[in-house]
């Protein structure tokens, strides 16, 4: 087996949340994110599911190095990411990028295409105007727009058209690994499907890895090969795509699988009943049942994911 | 048969630019809904769906104006119907709630007294008889702790409770009539659920007819019993639910549903292409010019 | 982008007082110092002299001409100075957070709380009367607001996707701020510095009146007010013209900034769909 790509090992995130009293004395502390561990493998798609505050677009800024990690190792090819004797932006830019949700605020309304295009490369050393138009020319071409739309400015494109700029941008220098954060879900319904199949089109011709944030269970299981689910800052279940869609066994997947708004499930609800009646492993109980919420200002009971299948792995109640 | 609750008759509106000149957002939109029934509009952004809610509630703003057609509603065309006539119709009779509850409700005053305020408004009640009314409101609709929370101000609730509140402001009047206009999409997906249960069961058990509008054709489908599916101003095609699912007529609605991704469907058939629906429909200013209106009643016929 | 009636007023204005200042060597009948006659003071307005003459019979036109040389390097460059200054700070502070942000916005919070004027005056005694130090004195007075502005547009900027997408494309911390964050702050800044020549026009003439400001016998439109104070009832014309020409430039500068914070306002525009 080939070494992981990208390596999260216990990764922790805590924000100080000023509470009422003077001189801090009412700060506590919010667990956004509480002992992630994961690998990416090279020409994966992993996606990390959960509702909002479960911290997984946190988990995805450390991983771009836009939040800085409070414990815990990211590592790039063996190579730390994050932490101490962490790269710059220069070397992390290289290797993760980034495909924002919103197309309309992702884009500067100031730049046209080409200047976005144009200016990453420049800094990153590549300085041949030809070169520079070539890779340009080459990259709105991977992703459906044509080299005259360059010279455009974002107000003159539409929605679906401004993700595919906003794809160019991530994949203009070429990273390994590609963050993406809720990629469709701002977008028409018709137009989503263009972006999906873009999307895997170019995962499979670049070799591409995507981290997919993502709450629509069913964009998730279209894409992904492997599925994290989070729950207010913790993995509660790990798991190959048909291992979490067939069988998921955490009470809270369940719940999001059942939860799904899917016009075949609201048909025939037979059909999404398995969710509910899957078999729960003999003698094991679980930690938080997914319907009350715990505390996010106490650090949480420490359990552990044990593994039920291979590469399926779930949060089960440590023998009380 | 019974005679329709709301029927919308070749209502065209649009903005209006100047004497004669008007740019038309919605074109000759038909569509009835029978008492007690929810009936669902799907469209995309832009696609009319929301202004029409806009038109049935009379609340459309300059420059936006109707240029023909008929709002029946029991009967009585909502057009031509006088302000004060109208305003003691909403809230009332039709009442409606929204995507973003926090804009909707009022930031200064507790959910109690807004809820109460309905009572007091449309039904007369004293304001101690109002918050009593309130809290057994804020039961109904499954907020835990109804007379606590009834003390709570909008920013003290999660997005899911405030839209609960909505919900019980809405039918505070036992409306004939509730509009829905994207009333989940800023919510998480359980949340989601949840309250659509909620609108389901409550207006099911009230009798309660329902228009709902999204762009979710899986809320749409686990919600309504009829479904209009609108495209750049126009109802394309309209059916019954499970034949609109099952068996789409209009190239768009093909499109749509072929765009989707279908949970099981790749543990079923293996992942497959989703349908580019730019690529099955070669030019979408053709779209409008053919409609598939399945007549009621007609699946009822079949086995 | 469509512009009111408001702002083609202020920019007519603005304008006008632009070409006068400009124009002044050319079109001004006289010299504005040398040519002083006491033979002819207080003359009214007449053929020769269109505004009158003043206390030693310079002509009143050819100083407002020069006069609006005079309100227009305080109104930009006094506007340049506190536009620097506050960007500078707001936007790094916005950017960076943290101490540098408490500390700049004590700062501002003081700014904000000593009357620009009296601050100026302070200013003033310090470095002396003259023109540079009116500069100097005006330029360090007005950043606060700016600074304020500069700081809440970079704190909503900074969470748009393109500055994060700008930070995992490598661009360093300077590089963000001029090209991501900057532009796209311009519109609002810049309505800022238009309103703020209008009070700075405003503060040069009053520190003029009180004779800070521009020093006898070089014409500014505050020192000729400061002048025309003995003479207000025998020769009226050489306090209102000055007077006028003081109201009409401010009110232009206001007119353009207003138009300006119309036209570059969100709401106004229109999303292409």
């Amino acid at each position: 087996m080939t070494a992981p790509l990208l390596q999260v090992d216990d990764l922790h995130v805590r924000f100080p949340i000023s509470g009422g009293g003077l001189f801090g004395t009412g700060r506590r502390m919010l667990h956004a994110v509480n002992g992630i561990s994961f690998e990416l493998a090279k020409g994966e798609c992993l996606s990390i599911v959960g509702e909002s505050g479960c911290g997984k677009s946190t988990t995805a800024l450390s991983i771009l190095g836009l939040q800085e990690p409070t414990e815990g190792t990211i590592r790039y090819r063996g190579q730390p990411l994050a932490g101490p004797g962490a790269p710059g932006r220069m070397q992390r830019a290289k290797a993760v990028q980034m495909v924002f949700q919103d197309p309309y605020a992702s884009l500067n309304p100031r730049q046209s295409v080409r200047t976005s295009l144009a200016a990453p490369l420049k800094l990153h050393g590549v300085t041949a105007a030809s070169e520079i138009e070539g890779r340009i020319e080459a990259m709105l071409k991977n992703v459906g727009l044509t080299p005259e739309q360059a010279r455009r400015y974002p107000h003159e494109f539409s929605g679906g058209q401004r993700q595919r700029i906003g794809i160019a941008r991530a994949l203009i220098l070429e990273p390994e690994i590609v963050v993406l954060d809720e990629p469709v879900s701002a977008l028409d319904v018709s137009i989503r499907a263009q972006i999906i199949n873009l999307l895997l089109d170019l995962q499979e011709k670049l070799g591409l890895s995507y981290i997919m944030i993502s709450h629509d269970l069913s964009v998730v299981e279209h894409m992904s090969d492997r599925v994290l689910v989070m729950f207010f800052g913790e993995v509660v279940e790990e798991g190959g795509w048909r291992q979490i869609f067939e069988t998921p066994t955490h009470p809270y997947t369940r719940r999001l699988i059942a939860a799904i708004p899917d016009p075949d499930a609201a048909l025939n609800p037979g059909a999404a009943a398995f969710a509910a009646d899957a078999p729960l492993p003999d003698g094991r109980r679980f930690v938080s049942d997914g319907s009350a919420a715990p505390d996010v200002f106490t650090p949480p009971v420490p359990s552990a994911l044990t593994e039920i299948a291979p590469g399926h792995r779930v949060r089960l109640a440590s023998t009380a | 048969m019974t005679a329709p609750l709301l029927d919308i008759r070749n209502l065209r509106l649009g903005v209006a630019l100047g004497r004669s000149v008007h740019h038309p957002l919605l074109k000759d939109v038909t569509f009835q809904i029978m008492p007690g029934e929810a009936y669902g509009l799907v469209g995309e952004s832009g696609s009319g769906k929301s202004i029409t809610s806009l038109a049935v509630m009379g609340l459309l703003k300059k420059p936006l104006a109707v240029f023909g057609g008929e709002i029946l509603f029991k009967g009585q065309n909502l057009l031509s119907l006088p302000k004060r006539e109208m305003r003691r119709l909403r809230g009332n009779r039709i009442a409606m709630i929204f995507q973003e509850p926090m804009t909707a409700l009022n930031p200064l005053s507790t959910v109690g007294r807004q809820i109460a305020e309905m009572f007091v408004l449309h039904q007369g009640k004293s304001w101690g008889e109002a918050e009593k009314l309130a809290v057994e409101a804020l039961g109904n609709v499954r907020v835990p702790n109804p007379d606590r929370r009834a003390k709570n101000y909008p920013h003290q609730m999660s997005g899911g409770l405030r839209q609960r509140v909505m919900i019980a402001m809405a039918l505070a009047c036992n409306p004939d009539l509730l509009i829905a206009d994207e009333p989940t999409t800023a919510l998480d997906v359980t949340v989601q659920a949840e309250v659509l249960r909620l609108i389901k069961e409550l207006c099911a058990a009230r009798g309660t007819a329902v228009l709902f509008i999204s762009h979710d054709l899986g809320v749409i489908a686990s919600i309504c019993q009829r479904v209009g599916v609108m495209y750049a101003g126009c109802l394309v095609e309209e059916n019954e639910t499970r034949a609109l699912f099952e068996n789409p007529r209009h190239a768009y609605t093909r499109g749509l549903l072929g765009a989707l991704p279908r949970l099981g469907s790749r543990s079923a058939h293996g992942r497959q292409r989703l349908v580019d629906i730019d690529s099955i429909i070669a030019d979408r200013s053709k779209l409008t010019e053919t409609r598939f209106i399945a007549p009621r009643g007609a699946e009822r016929g079949q086995p | 982008m469509r512009l009111g009636f408001n702002f083609w007023l202020g920019a007519s204005l603005t304008a006008l007082v632009i070409l006068a200042g400009v124009l002044a060597p050319w079109i001004a009948p006289f010299d504005p110092v040398l040519d002083a006659d006491l033979m002819s003071s207080e003359l009214p307005p007449d053929a020769t002299f269109w505004f009158g003459t003043d206390g030693q019979g310079r002509d009143v036109y050819t100083r407002i001409l020069y006069g609006a040389q005079i309100s227009l390097t305080v109104g930009i460059v006094s506007q340049v100075i506190n536009s620097v200054i506050g960007i500078t700070l707001g936007m790094t502070a916005g950017y960076w957070g943290g101490w540098w942000d408490d500390l700049v916005n004590g700062l501002t919070n003081v700014m904000l709380a000593i009357p620009s004027l009296i601050f100026a005056l302070a200013v003033m005694a310090v470095l002396g009367p003259g023109l540079p130090s009116l500069l100097i004195a005006l330029g360090l007075t007005n950043w606060s607001w700016t600074c304020r502005i500069a700081r809440s547009s970079t704190l909503s900027l900074k969470s748009q996707g393109y500055v994060q997408a700008a930070q995992t494309l490598g661009y360093g911390d300077l590089r963000i701020m001029f090209t991501q964050i900057l532009p796209n702050m311009m519109g609002p800044i810049l309505v800022m510095a238009t309103l703020g020549m209008g009070s700075a026009v405003l503060s040069e003439a009053a520190l003029s009146f009180l004779g800070l400001g521009i020093q006898p016998p070089f014409p500014s439109w505050g020192s000729m007010l400061t002048d025309a104070r003995q003479l207000i009832q025998l020769a009226p014309w050489v306090a209102i013209f000055p007077g006028l020409a003081i109201f009409l430039s401010v009110l232009g500068f206001n007119l353009l900034g207003d138009g300006l914070r119309d036209s570059l306002d969100p709401h106004m525009r229109t999303r292409k769909p």
